[in-house]
């Protein structure tokens, strides 16, 4: 099918967009259109008025000056994400992680942002946000506040966004160079949408036990969720087979959703089951890098 | 109402300017303003890859992007392949001596994709072939001599052949 009827608005800055979103009604936002144009061709979307955000240069940047936490226009491309060496050397999952996104063709004109603001219960962008305890940006007439990726899920495809207010960067941190870092996901295809996924990094300490982790799993329910005690339950342990399964437990303990799919129990099975291996493969990585 | 825009760009080297509804999609652009229509147009939802064009360079989903949002830009259609004598470029040609293509239907995206793939990759891997081709589906299931193809066509531009 074709695009409903609606008047196209192309702001050239942040001020004005947020403008055009607080003045006209039924307005939406489209980012780089990989999921809103679909919405849009199958009229399941029908804004009265589109506001493109693609012509706010102010929104696509990729600023790692500050070594410990990363800045991110909500415009930049997932392609520029991938394709960047800074990017790459600071932030290595975030690579794996983005493989996964769609195709080429799509990755080229998909945004950081708006992975973010559509939040897809799939979306890896905004598991490796939550992940990295990211820190999201907004900008509305009045004032800009600072949201925690933690809070961002408000529900299914439902962020903490208010009305008339605009996503503008999201802040990561950076882990130590040499942490160990593994990316896990099933999907029916590549390039789906994954049934689920597991982000986790760790760190290393000298004595040969796990420093730090962080274990992020998405696709049972309408977010991302920190596996928080398994998290903790991991710290100053030797890597083995107990502690690996028994954060992999806490992860198949999930709520999960049910669709005509794929069943609940479906998705937890393979929550643990990633949970695990994305554990294996970023402790070997962390200690392979301290040798 | 409806809502037009009057537009200029390039496509396939040449300037162009055309008054379009802002909710057309470039796909729908290309093929009945421009009547070009080697551009394909399959699912509309961004999964198939038939409508796959170069946007300065790089390889986008025309049917996800409006027409609108090319102003200004250069776009590279599978029209514009070809060598400027008007025959067959590398890639084409070892489409057509690998039988690369059955219908025919996948084939200008495959083409696209490819193009901008072996821009920035001179010497693939197979495997690397296969996921640049990921997001383009091929209902003859064709993929086999899509590979052979472009792994020849890599093989020839890195002779300086083509």
């Amino acid at each position: 099918m074709k695009p409903p009827r609606f008047v196209y608005h192309d702001p050239t800055s942040v001020a004005e967009a947020v403008d055009l979103l607080n003045r006209l009604d039924n307005a939406l936002l489209l980012a780089g259109g990989q999921s809103l144009m679909p919405m849009l061709n199958f009229r399941v979307a029908a804004p009265d008025h589109l506001i493109d955000l693609n012509n706010i240069a102010a929104l696509s940047y990729i600023d790692m000056q500050d070594k410990g936490r990363s800045r991110f226009g909500a415009m930049t491309r997932q392609r520029d994400l991938e394709l960047s060496a800074d990017v790459a050397r600071t932030f290595p999952i975030l690579q794996e992680a983005l493989c996964h996104i769609g195709h080429r063709q799509t990755r080229n004109r998909g945004t950081f942002g708006g992975s973010l603001c559509h939040l897809d219960p799939s979306a890896e962008l905004v598991n490796m946000t939550v992940l990295h305890d990211g820190l999201l940006q907004t900008a509305n007439r009045s004032a800009s506040r600072t949201i925690a990726a933690s809070q961002w899920v408000q529900g299914v495809m439902t962020s903490a966004l208010e009305p008339g207010e605009l996503l503008t960067g999201i802040e990561l941190t950076a882990w130590p160079t040499g942490h160990g870092f593994a990316f896990e996901e099933f999907a029916r295809r590549h390039g789906d949408f994954a049934l689920a996924m597991v982000g986790c990094l760790i760190v290393m300490g000298a004595a040969g036990t796990i420093e730090r982790a962080a274990l992020c799993v998405s696709g049972l329910g309408p977010g991302p969720v920190r596996l928080a005690a398994a998290e903790r339950l991991l710290v100053g342990q030797k890597p083995s087979h107990q502690a690996f399964r028994a954060a992999a437990v806490e992860a198949e303990a999930l709520d999960a959703i049910d669709d005509a799919y794929v069943k609940a129990t479906y998705r937890k099975h393979l929550a643990r089951v990633l949970t695990y291996r994305s554990l294996q493969r970023a402790v070997a990585g962390a200690a392979r890098r301290a040798a | 109402m409806i809502d037009t825009r009057k537009i200029k760009l390039t496509v396939n080297g040449r300037a162009c300017e055309r008054e379009v509804e802002t909710r057309m999609t470039l796909a729908d652009f290309l093929r009945h303003e421009l009547d070009l229509t080697g551009t394909h147009v399959g699912c509309e939802h961004g999964v198939c890859g038939v409508c796959t064009v170069l946007i300065n360079d790089i390889s986008v989903r025309a049917c996800l992007m409006l027409a609108v949002q090319a102003h200004g830009k250069a776009i590279t259609t599978v029209e514009g392949l070809a060598n400027p004598d008007g025959t067959l470029n590398g890639l084409q040609q070892a489409f057509r001596e690998h039988h690369a293509l059955q219908c025919g239907f996948c084939t200008p995206g495959m083409l696209t994709t490819l193009t901008e793939f072996l821009a920035h990759n001179s010497d693939p891997s197979e495997a690397e072939i296969r996921l640049a081709i990921s997001g383009n589906i091929c209902r003859c299931t064709g993929y086999q001599s899509i590979v052979a193809a472009t792994l020849h066509a890599a093989k020839a531009l890195r002779e300086g052949k083509s």
